[in-house]
């Protein structure tokens, strides 16, 4: 069974945007919302400054925490290790989004709590997330973290990398290479 | 410096700038739920112990205002959520390791079993009540011959309602305030200490009085402890926790946690029911007005700072 994860290339990416356009075309996210953003993380005094441009989303934890206090079963593990919410489950109890450290949830207007779902739908029909499909850089990258020979684990082999909030102890499957 | 700046401007509702979701709705029930657990614990307590005729506040009217302030608190639950048709979802599965779940089916549980208490008393509270039909009689007829395991079952489940009042709140790792053991702990007493404060506004006689201010004055005793207890161990923990209790050391909740929580809600209340047990002060119902006022506020501040601490 494969095992999901994402590669970021911090150092190829500008932040244009266009992922985050992208996830909200795909997915039909409500005007207002979004499932993944940019941030400039900047670091040191000036001259001396550095600067990491990330695109982020929902880590798809390996111990998410959001599916530990789910009180119905509507937030989700599927095969993958993707992270789901099962909207007829789910009753906008807000917990979930209590539990993320990523902030990455949010409640839809229909009632139920939304978030990206790494592409899952077009996975299935053997397409890249729509945010990787269209990065105009190429700084994203996707695939099996359990397949030795996958470009993520190549990646991730060969570069230094780190991922958000690893102090939080969810071991997210997002990774942004410095 | 290290400055972090979402650019591609993330404004989710309730999410950004920074985390409230959780309004009144929570707060209230905590307060309710708290409040209910003091009740039933002390009214099958001393049920239990035969003192119904000598503190008829505790065990009668206590157990009748129980359901009524639970079913409040439950409400106020139901309108947080946002997908409101999806209620019996709850009752569908029990997840173990999910807080709300274990909750979820508590309140359930424990609110029948707390309307047969309240049916169980009614009669000696208003000696003119009447059941409008005979199955009503036979029901309470029969918990009458189990009234003793009935209050042993609530005695239990209360102590499970006032702790998990403050567990919902301690089980998210990603809200460093929150997430301290202490919180059940500290919830169940200050819970306790609500209970006795509202059945003091109900009695009207002086040793049930008395009493009720003795057992509130270890209750709430307990409760500083564990206030401070809480913000010992946040300072003693990692760079988060620390500056989620900044927001009460010098942060914006420090005036009106320390002053109208601790100082008002608390300490002048311990000195007021101190006076009056040691016959030196007047009796008074404003120790339990400010108990009251002290306990919700504590809530109220709880919920909001929680959401306001993050990674």
């Amino acid at each position: 069974m494969a095992r999901y994860g994402m590669v970021i290339d911090t150092q190829r990416c500008v932040g244009c945007g266009d992922c985050v356009v992208a996830c909200q075309t795909e997915n039909n996210v409500p005007v207002g919302y979004c499932r993944d953003w940019i941030v400039q993380d900047v670091q040191g005094l000036f001259p001396e400054l550095y600067m990491e441009i990330r695109s982020e989303r929902c880590n798809h934890c390996e111990n998410p925490p959001c599916v530990r206090c789910c009180p119905t079963g509507a937030s989700h593990v599927v095969e993958g290790g993707i992270v789901l919410v099962d909207k007829d489950k789910c009753t906008g109890c807000k917990a979930c989004i209590a539990a993320c450290p990523y902030d990455a949830r949010y409640v839809h207007p229909e009632g139920y709590v939304d978030k990206c779902t790494f592409c899952e739908h077009r996975l299935k029909e053997g397409l890249l997330p729509a945010c990787v499909e269209v990065c105009p850089t190429h700084a994203m990258h996707f695939g099996d973290l359990d397949d030795p020979e996958s470009e993520v684990s190549k990646l991730l082999k060969t570069r230094h990398h780190h991922v958000l909030h690893p102090e939080a102890g969810t071991k997210p499957k997002v990774f942004y290479l410095t | 410096m290290h400055e972090v700046t979402i650019v591609s401007g993330r404004h989710n509702h309730l999410i950004d700038p920074y985390l409230t979701i959780w309004h009144w709705q929570i707060p209230t029930y905590l307060f309710l739920g708290g409040l209910v657990a003091g009740l039933l614990f002390f009214s099958a307590l001393y049920y239990l112990r035969g003192k119904e005729e000598e503190y008829p506040a505790i065990v009668r009217l206590g157990a009748i205002w129980a359901p009524i302030l639970l079913a409040i608190g439950m409400f106020a639950l139901f309108l947080d959520l946002d997908y409101k048709l999806h209620l019996f979802r709850f009752y569908m599965t029990l997840r173990l390791k999910s807080p709300m779940s274990w909750g979820a089916w508590t309140l359930i549980t424990i609110l029948p079993l707390s309307i047969l208490w309240a049916m169980l008393h009614i009669t000696s509270v208003f000696p003119k009540w009447r059941w409008p039909h005979p199955v009503f009689q036979s029901v309470v007829s029969y918990t009458q011959k189990k009234s003793k395991l009935l209050a042993w079952i609530l005695m239990v489940l209360s102590m499970i309602l006032g702790m998990y009042t403050g567990i919902l709140l301690s089980a998210f790792n990603a809200r460093p305030f929150w997430n301290s053991a202490i919180l059940g702990p500290l919830f169940l007493v200050s819970g306790l200490s609500t209970g006795l404060a509202f059945l003091m506004l109900l009695s009207k006689n002086h040793e049930e009085h008395l009493l009720l201010n003795k057992i509130d004055l270890m209750t709430i005793s307990l409760e500083l402890f564990f206030i401070i207890h809480l913000f010992m161990g946040l300072l003693a923990s990692s760079e988060v926790k620390i500056q989620a209790a900044k927001l009460f050391l010098g942060g914006p909740y420090t005036a009106s946690f320390w002053v109208l929580v601790v100082g008002l809600g608390i300490i002048i209340p311990a000195i007021l029911e101190t006076l009056e047990i040691s016959n030196l002060g007047k009796r008074t119902r404003v120790a339990a007005v400010l108990i009251l006022f002290g306990g919700i506020l504590m809530r109220f501040i709880f919920v909001q700072a929680g959401q306001l601490s993050s990674f």
